[in-house]
């Protein structure tokens, strides 16, 4: 070593006849040039992924929007007594039995009486055909109606009725005149008369609250469908979630961190900890189908069970934060409990736990929105391919009979083959994310607040 | 009685037994508190606790296991000649559940008394109609044993809930007792209460084992009843995995699948490794105080996006823009929006701030001594980085890139949504290909059911998924552990 660093020496030195302070020379000039290519290199990295960040929310927020609005087509519906209630008796056992092809006829003649009144020819031979600007469900809202005020048959009431799903995508830019050339469910000559209705005023866009409270619709109706009810879902299944990872985690902590004693058992539960959270969430599933569907014979779909598997998936996240927030109570604290005769137990749970419940609310809070967001494990225990179409009757229902997730709903979205649901998934996504941000927005505030620095 | 009820009357008995055991201590010294050993509700909670406790776990175990007992001895009762495998068995013992409970149903609803159910004949009554109208379907007609293993079944439902109400009442009363009469002055009634707590924190702390225990046992054992009706060699070893072709030409071999995942995850290391490790560097080597307050919480949000986002952004965004540049109207090499690169490169974007924060840390915990050391000989910064900093942090460096490994191929939602559903063992990276994680949600979300192999399948793939995750993460801790002694 020493031998060639003296034969390159001379060497090195030999060109430095020129040298000088204020001119740099090429090898100084090379290594300048590297140490910038180098710093651009991170500048770079960064700004990709930030790039990639805003690519990904400005996708969500244009792609998603959309759902929050929908179409809506004004109609003066004269609710005919000839075709509702044939009787006359208002008997809600008659009414009940016209099914939604009795109503369909009056929103035909609402629809034609509106177009009259605009001013706008009717192109269609067959009511039929006018029908369809309109959504397949409308005939039920309009029966619904009815049925809870019997009252107003024979009176012309306004109603505001969803438009179709492809007159809804028309309005915003998603279906045009070429794309509907071989639809079977409209035509162009539809969006002709639509264009004429959106100026008088009939069709218009307006804020779409059923997308938010309303329940799954089947695939030819997206127009309809809402994520209300797996947020419900949502909601059982993050409380399962809570009662049993909270305390369980906690208590876990509290062992491992305040009374394990150093032997193998301690280190085995450890390095399952650590492992168990790093196994990929979907082989929770697995044990999910296996343990609590197979073989404990829990009803499957249910809100319980994806809470239970959640819970097995969160535990440790929740661990290792409880963990870490135990920690840095300063020993002093258990100290001065313990000299003035408090037991370990004491201790533990009159002054330590109460010190580091902030941090463990923290980590709870993240844990929770962790899997609220999580996917994978549900699609196994059959939250998916569920219409979750119906509210739960009551509480009991609500962790037992079968629901969706927001996840699984939108993933269920996605996979239908309608363009319209899209849209719905990517609204449900914004949903998904703000649940998620207020929860991490929470957790934030909550650490800025309470945490102490010792 | 339901154990619903049970649980409410154990709960009223620790609550008055909390009362009864207080008070007994107190009057025990006279009311004189100063002669207690403990706090006066230690006392009652230690009465509570022996009420409690073990009746609870009585009835826990109890209701576990009597349903599996009672199937086990009724279909023991059922004739051979109904089914020839475990698979049918199953079946049957599923109508018999069904019969048990729709009987169960007909009397709570006041159609049949139970003395009539018990008397009940295939010959001289319709079961079927009779189930239907109380609101229980029954596929097919109620063959006559299948009834006789119901009326079975039921009767031993009532005398099992029989005898475990009993039971736990007598368990519920006897702990009772037993702590009430303990109770006096001198009784150490904390020490009792907190070596209970304890045992329940010892408890809480085993379900991280259990947890593990359930994962390893579910797994080997469908795992084991698949490799009996399919062969091993031909799962570990098979080219090919077309599990449609039902009675007998179906291939279920792994390794196509097994490419899909590592190439998928190949893809997405490359992208996610040179970004995070870049970004890494510079926010711990150069980035200024606010740069970094900025930056480096901006790019975590990355790691907090729910994976059915990143999935719907492979599906929607990230497919299309790549059929655009690769696809027929580009340069021909893609046929659809689902490929390997689609799932690769939205997953290399999900690993960035994995890889980032990971690396950040460990280049945060080299000394600031050898910086130092080469900034004194005259390196620049950068080369400090290179020639210094990133070897001394490699070894934690490689255990954050296996983590990160070991991440991408247990992905899920990404895959399922990104990747496609055929099987392939290509080299084309614009190839819709697909992998374990999404071929696992296929087997088990279709409607065959639990005791075919297409379905057995999935367990078989989820054990190797656990082994291949496990393995890397062992190795990433291992690596890493061995690194950090040399620097230390």
């Amino acid at each position: 070593m020493s031998d060639a660093s003296l034969q390159n020496g001379p060497e090195m030195g030999a060109p430095t006849t020129k040298s000088s302070i204020l001119q740099l020379d090429q090898r100084t000039k090379k290594r300048n040039a590297a140490e910038a290519r180098f710093r651009a290199y991170g500048i770079a990295a960064i700004a990709v992924g930030l790039v990639f960040l805003v690519v990904l929310i400005s996708s969500i927020i244009f792609k998603g929007v959309g759902a929050f609005q929908q179409s809506f087509i004004t109609l003066d519906v004269e609710l005919l007594e000839s075709k509702l209630d044939k009787s006359g008796e208002r008997d809600i056992e008659k009414i009940k039995k016209v099914t939604t092809f009795g109503y369909s006829p009056l929103i035909e003649n609402a629809l034609k009486a509106a177009m009259e009144e605009a001013g706008i020819e009717n192109p269609f031979a067959k009511g039929k055909d006018l029908r369809k600007m309109l959504s397949s469900g409308a005939a039920a809202d309009l029966r619904r109606f009815v049925i809870a005020n019997p009252d107003r048959i024979g009176d012309t009431v306004q109603f505001r009725l969803l438009a179709s799903s492809r007159v809804d995508g028309y309005l915003k830019g998603r279906v045009t005149r070429e794309s509907l050339a071989r639809d079977k469910n409209l035509t162009p000559v539809h969006l002709d008369v639509v264009d004429q209705l959106k100026d008088a005023g009939v069709v218009a866009k307006s804020f779409n609250l059923g997308f938010i409270t309303g329940a799954d619709a089947s695939e030819s109706r997206p127009e309809q469908a809402g994520i209300g009810v797996s947020m419900l879902g949502s909601l059982y299944m993050m409380l399962v979630v809570l009662a049993c990872a909270l305390p369980i985690g906690v208590a876990a902590s509290i062992y491992l961190e305040e009374f394990a004693p150093q032997n193998w058992i301690t280190d085995l539960i450890e390095v399952n900890i650590s492992n168990l959270a790093a196994v990929p969430s979907i082989v929770f599933g697995i044990l999910g189908l296996a343990v609590f569907i197979q073989f404990a014979h829990l009803p499957q779909s249910a809100p319980l069970v994806g809470g239970l598997v959640l819970t097995l998936m969160t535990l440790p996240t929740i661990i290792i934060s409880t963990r870490a927030s135990l920690k840095s109570v300063p020993p002093s604290i258990r100290e001065a409990a313990l000299g003035v005769g408090a037991s370990k137990m004491q201790t533990v749970f009159h002054h330590v736990l109460p010190l580091a419940m902030p941090g463990i609310l923290t980590g709870t809070i993240i844990g929770l929105a962790q899997a609220l967001g999580e996917t994978a494990p549900l699609l196994l225990i059959g939250m998916v391919g569920y219409i979750a179409s119906n509210y739960p009757g009551g509480i009991i229902e609500g962790f037992m009979s079968p629901n969706s997730a927001m996840p699984a709903q939108i993933y269920e979205w996605a996979k239908r083959a309608d363009p319209a649901y899209y849209e719905r998934a990517w609204g449900g996504i914004i949903i998904l994310l703000v649940f998620l941000m207020t929860m991490n927005i929470i957790a934030i505030i909550l650490r800025r607040r309470f945490e102490r620095r010792w | 009685m339901s154990a619903f009820w049970l649980l409410m009357i154990i709960l009223a008995l620790a609550a008055v037994g909390f009362i009864l055991g207080r008070s007994r201590a107190i009057s025990s010294v006279q009311g004189d508190r100063r002669q207690l050993h403990s706090l006066p509700n230690y006392y009652g909670f230690n009465v509570a606790m022996l009420a409690f406790v073990p009746a609870v776990l009585v009835l826990g175990a109890w209701v576990i296991i009597q349903p599996m007992m009672i199937s086990s001895q009724v279909s023991t009762h059922i004739p051979a000649a109904l089914y020839e495998d475990a698979g049918q068995l199953n079946l049957i013992m599923s109508d018999v559940k069904r019969v048990a409970e729709g009987l169960d149903v007909a009397i709570a609803q006041g159609v049949m008394t139970a003395d009539e159910v018990s008397q009940l004949d295939t010959e001289t009554t319709d079961v079927r109609a009779v189930l239907g109208n109380v609101g229980v379907a029954l596929g097919s007609d109620v063959d006559p044993s299948v009834l006789k293993a119901a009326q079975e079944m039921r009767a031993k439902t009532t005398s099992g809930n029989l005898f475990m109400t009993i039971v736990v009442l007598i368990a519920a009363a006897a702990g009772f007792v037993m702590a009430f009469m303990q109770t006096h002055g001198d009784f150490r009634a904390r020490n009792a209460v907190e070596g209970g707590v304890k045992a329940l924190l010892i408890a809480a702390a085993s379900i991280a084992i259990l947890t593990t225990i359930g994962i390893v046992l579910s797994l080997i054992f469908n795992t084991i009843s698949f490799f009996g009706m399919f062969p091993a060699s031909d799962f570990l070893f098979g080219l090919t995995w077309s599990p449609e072709g039902r009675g007998g030409s179906e291939h279920l071999g792994i390794l196509p699948l097994l490419w899909g995942t590592i190439y998928i995850s190949i893809v997405a290391l490359l992208v996610a490794v040179p970004i995070g490790l870049f970004a890494a560097v510079y926010l711990s080597e150069y980035a200024s105080r606010t740069t970094r307050a900025f930056a480096k919480p901006l790019l975590e949000v990355l790691a907090g996006i729910p994976t059915i986002v990143y999935g719907l952004f492979a599906l929607t965004v990230v497919g299309p823009l790549l059929v655009n540049f690769f696809g027929a109207d580009g340069l021909g090499w893609m046929q659809g929006a689902r490929s390997v690169m689609t799932a690769g490169l939205v997953m290399g974007i999900m690993l960035i701030p994995f890889v980032s924060s990971l690396s950040d840390d460990i280049i945060n915990a080299v000394p600031q001594a050898m910086r130092d050391g080469s900034y004194g000989l005259g390196a620049t910064q950068s080369e400090t980085v290179k020639q210094v900093v990133l070897p001394a942090a490699l070894p934690g460096i490689v255990g954050a890139i296996l983590l990160a490994a070991s991440r991408a191929i247990g992905e899920t939602m990404i895959v399922v949504m990104g990747a496609g559903a055929a099987a392939r063992l290509d080299l084309n990276p614009f190839e819709a290909m697909t992998t374990v994680t999404a071929k696992i949600v296929s087997q088990l979300t279709g409607d065959s059911d639990f005791a075919s192999p297409e379905a057995l399948v999935a367990f078989a793939l989820g054990m190797t998924l656990f082994l291949l995750t496990l393995g890397l993460n062992v190795l990433a801790l291992y690596i890493v552990r061995k690194y950090r002694e040399q620097y230390e």
